[in-house]
């Protein structure tokens, strides 16, 4: 109850501009951090030789049994040693009772072959063996998809919010927000040695969505606060925008807060329970997503807006008339700035 | 609406979403009870097991590249030989231009896959004998059997039938559909084989292969015209043979000609896959390569077969690129976890919503629920209608879904409590909240709209699942935000708990500094009824209450001059006299 209270005040306050954080006047160290976090994602998976791909993007033959009574892994290797297959396989516990196991590509009968053993090593039936095998060229027209998905949903998306916006600073800002998203949830894939599997890029492709959403929001609220600001010498540009972010700080937090629980509730459970698989690649691409997402809007784009509008003569003009107006109101403060 | 007061268009809106309501359930119910429907969403393959099969076409003997056209003549005919297999349910599509997506339940035996990948045979076959449909004649008994007397000398030579081959012709009923049931293995060109006329149940015993269908340089259809040139009311189908081609045309025609038009050997048959898909008689002889098929065909049938002979020049035999086996098991886990998950995650986010937003937490709730309602209706519609089926993707897209639902009442939620910090009243913090709100929610599910649609045109798999749930319920959203959760909060702001504030409706006016503490250039104002004063006229502001000073007091102490300049600056100014025009005019 007092948490809640504190928290409204907490929204009070960031309402009323009694409580502010400089996300606008301190925007150069975020730029920094995120160039630093960029350049890091770009490096990391540079040094480390990639990405940990899937066996859907190398190729090659996926077993899974379920309803395993005993989970050793020897039981699983030693099974496949039968086969003359030439392949080193990988057998790994994915989850209570489940074991995957995966190799090269095997032909027909080396498939059914291993089958059979895997069903007589751990004792299952003949349902609960299944296989699965890919070629390498299916994760790349997965990727490629993907790839072609994210440049027209960027295009589309810059000028959605263009149009919208009516600026393409606006427009711009949010995509420069977008691309930091992409690398930095990219860069933490890399350094985590997540698996990338094709549901992971389509979690990809909708981060991309979460995170432009967020930066609608938060836009909006900038738009709204920014509307007059040429009449206005309350408030410089800059104070306008990083009052909007403030305002709105509240609803990201909580935004991400909603967003985040579901994702989590699936990934954990689904990575506990399930172990590899559709489920569990989604939540963990958009779990780290939702999170950068919300950072991004917040640290970079809408103060990346903010400093691109500020060169315009218009808003120096401005700004200077909200500095004259303070200095000969109050000559007694020094510390004039708000941001 | 404006003219209307709020709780008569709220009225009127909550009927409008029951009359939704009501108009799917009862297509769903009615689906249920006289057609196919069923009230649970259709389930994918990864739910309910089975292989998914993705096939790479491939062009025998030529880097030709594959039209879609071709392609969708290829699925069709994957669809006759995995129907005719006798799986049933089995789905095929085709996937971004190149690929044939082949679903079915169960595991298919290595028959049904061999088939699958099976290049389609198009031959022209002269025929040897024919039994029209019916089979319930009694066999030739065993001596009267004809017997090959020396070695054939082409291909309408009688010669070609053995007793075992005229037994089996005999035994064979083209009425039973398993007699239709593609031959795994595709039947030796230069040998005689029994076939079937599905259109007619007729079956024939036909010679070695007179043309195979890869000398087909094109085919059309169109009116027939007689000699005089005039055009007849007769459809007819033309065939245009390559140099090959209309050489062995030649040769065969002018064989079948001679026998006569009661012979059966005077009809050629044109087989597709082991079954005889048109069995014309012979008219003439045709020297240039270019026949003309006529008889009964309507516009229909005449293109189907033109379809069907282009598609005999070119054969397409399929690779499997990827197989995936999904066992039942394996997804009916994986749904139920996937549930089980979802419904953590949703009662995470109520116990959230209710430590944030108190009672309006649950208004997001039952948000939550409604949304939650139509999406399930709509996806059950859609399984019936149009075969949607839901997929493990799906299942996470629906959970996703959960969150960006509820940002929509975050963002209406946050900006009533904005306009309760300028001072309005419930009434019209809510309906300008709205009016804001509205903006922003429209222009935020656009972009959640356009990110599920650019998805599920580049989807490759069971992504388009995913895609399709994000955009079904960026719509549901919608509706549900406008038609519940808006007229729903501005019933409840003519509460008293609601618009009263109560201290647990999430719109206490004491927690959220609705009375101005400081007003003018640092004047500072008691938190009394002067203030309430200022409300007055706008109903339902709740007097400052005895907890409200303690909070004012502190706040006064803290009070720095640089706090007490940002407090003026965070004055009506901007938001200038909380009910005045300029605001009114953003929209």
């Amino acid at each position: 109850m007092s948490a809640t209270s504190k928290f409204a005040t907490f929204g009070n306050e960031l309402y009323t501009g009694k409580r502010s954080y400089p996300f606008v006047g301190k925007r150069k160290l975020w730029y920094w951090i995120a160039a630093i976090a960029v350049l890091a994602s770009i490096l990391i998976p540079i040094a480390k030789g990639g990405f940990n791909l899937g066996i859907e993007f190398r190729g090659g033959s996926e077993f899974t049994v379920s309803s395993v009574e005993n989970t050793e892994v020897s039981i699983g290797e030693e099974a496949i040693s039968g086969v003359n297959t030439g392949a080193e396989p990988t057998v790994t516990n994915i989850a209570p009772n489940t074991m995957r196991i995966q190799m090269d590509r095997l032909n027909d009968d080396q498939t059914l072959q291993v089958k059979e053993n895997l069903i007589d090593a751990y004792g299952v039936t003949q349902d609960e063996v299944t296989s699965n095998y890919i070629g390498p060229t299916w994760g790349q027209d997965v990727s490629g998809k993907a790839i072609t998905g994210f440049f027209v949903f960027v295009f589309l998306g810059a000028v959605l919010m263009a149009l919208y916006f009516r600026t393409w600073k606006m427009s711009l800002a949010a995509m420069v927000g977008l691309f930091v998203v992409m690398f930095v949830t990219a860069g933490i894939y890399s350094l985590s040695n997540f698996e990338v599997t094709p549901s992971a890029v389509i979690g990809f492709l909708t981060i991309l969505s979460y995170s432009l959403y967020d930066t609608v929001v938060v836009f909006d609220k900038v738009r709204e606060n920014t509307e007059d600001v040429d009449v206005s010498t309350k408030r410089s540009f800059a104070e306008q925008v990083n009052l909007a972010i403030n305002q709105t700080l509240v609803r990201s937090i909580n935004t991400s807060v909603v967003a985040v629980l579901p994702v989590a509730s699936v990934l954990f459970i689904g990575a506990l329970l399930l172990g590899a698989g559709t489920l569990r690649d989604l939540s963990l691409a958009l779990f780290v997503g939702i999170i950068v997402g919300t950072l991004s809007t917040v640290f970079i784009a809408a103060p990346l807006y903010a400093g691109l509008r500020l060169r315009e003569p218009d808003i120096k003009r401005q700004s200077k008339r909200v500095n004259n107006r303070r200095r000969n109101e109050d000559g007694l403060a020094g510390n004039g700035a708000v941001v | 609406m404006s003219r209307k007061s709020p709780v008569t268009a709220a009225r009127r809106t909550l009927i409008w979403l029951g009359v939704i309501f009501a108009a799917l359930a009862l297509t769903l119910g009615g689906g249920t009870m006289w057609g196919e429907a069923s009230w649970t969403p259709k389930l994918a393959l990864d739910l309910e097991g089975g292989t998914q099969m993705i096939l790479a076409p491939k062009v025998q003997g030529g880097g030709e590249e594959i039209t879609q056209e071709q392609l969708d003549q290829a699925v069709s005919i994957i669809r006759q030989r995995v129907d005719g297999s006798g799986v049933s349910e089995a789905e095929i599509t085709t996937q971004s231009g190149r690929n044939v997506v082949v679903s079915l339940p169960g595991i298919p035996d290595s028959d049904t896959r061999d088939l699958i990948q099976a290049s389609a045979q198009m031959e022209f076959r002269p025929v040897l004998m024919r039994a029209p449909a019916p089979a319930a004649e009694t066999p030739t008994p065993k001596d009267q059997l004809t017997t090959p007397t020396a070695k054939p000398t082409n291909g309408s030579d009688l010669n070609w039938v053995t007793p075992e081959l005229q037994q089996k012709f005999e035994k064979l009923d083209c009425t039973d559909p398993k007699a239709l049931e593609p031959a795994a293995e595709p039947a030796d060109p230069d040998k005689p084989m029994i076939s079937c006329e599905p259109d007619t149940g007729s079956k024939y015993i036909l010679g070695p292969v007179a043309v195979p269908g890869t000398d087909i340089e094109s085919a059309d259809f169109g009116l027939r015209s007689n000699s005089q040139g005039q055009t007849l009311n007769e459809w007819a189908v033309n065939i245009d043979f390559n140099g090959d081609g209309t050489e062995k045309f030649k040769e065969v025609t002018t064989r079948l000609y001679s026998f006569g038009q009661q012979d059966p050997r005077n009809q050629f048959a044109i087989v597709l896959d082991g079954t005889v898909i048109s069995a014309p008689t012979t008219n003439a002889v045709i020297p240039d390569g270019k026949p003309s098929i006529s008889g009964s065909f309507t516009e229909d049938s005449a293109a189907a077969l033109a379809e069907q002979l282009k598609y005999g020049a070119l054969p397409i035999s399929f690779e499997i690129q990827s197989e995936q086996q999904i066992s039942a098991t394996l997804g009916a886990d994986q749904l139920r976890l996937g549930l089980i998950s979802g419904v953590i995650g949703l009662a995470l986010v109520a116990v959230y919503s209710m430590f944030q937003y108190r009672m309006l937490g649950l208004v997001t709730i039952v948000s939550l629920v409604v949304a939650g309602v139509l999406t399930y209706l709509a996806i059950a519609i859609l399984g019936w209608t149009q075969n949607y089926r839901l997929s493990l993707a799906g299942v996470a897209g629906l959970i996703v879904a959960i969150g960006q639902t509820a940002d929509s009442f975050i963002v209406y939620f946050e900006r009533i409590r904005d306009e309760l910090r300028d001072g309005r009243n419930m009434v019209s913090a809510v309906e300008n909240g709205w009016r804001r709100a509205k903006q922003t929610v429209l222009a935020s599910k656009a972009v959640n709209l356009l990110a599920a649609v650019v998805l599920f045109f580049v989807a490759v798999g069971s992504v388009r699942g995913f895609a399709f749930t994000l955009g079904l319920t960026a719509i549901a959203d919608l509706i549900v935000v406008f038609l519940f959760t808006h007229p729903t909060m501005q019933l409840l702001a003519k509460t008293k708990f609601f618009g009263g504030g109560h201290r647990w409706s999430g719109l206490d006016p004491s927690l959220l500094d609705v009375v101005p503490i400081y007003r003018g250039a640092g004047r500072l104002r008691e938190p009394s009824t002067a203030a309430v004063d200022a409300n007055k006229g706008r109903a339902g502001a709740k007097p400052i209450s005895a907890r409200n000073k303690p909070a004012s007091k502190e706040a006064e102490r803290r009070l720095t001059i640089a706090e007490r300049r940002k407090a003026e600056g965070a004055e009506p100014n901007v938001y200038a006299g909380s009910d005045s025009a300029p605001k009114e005019e953003n929209n």
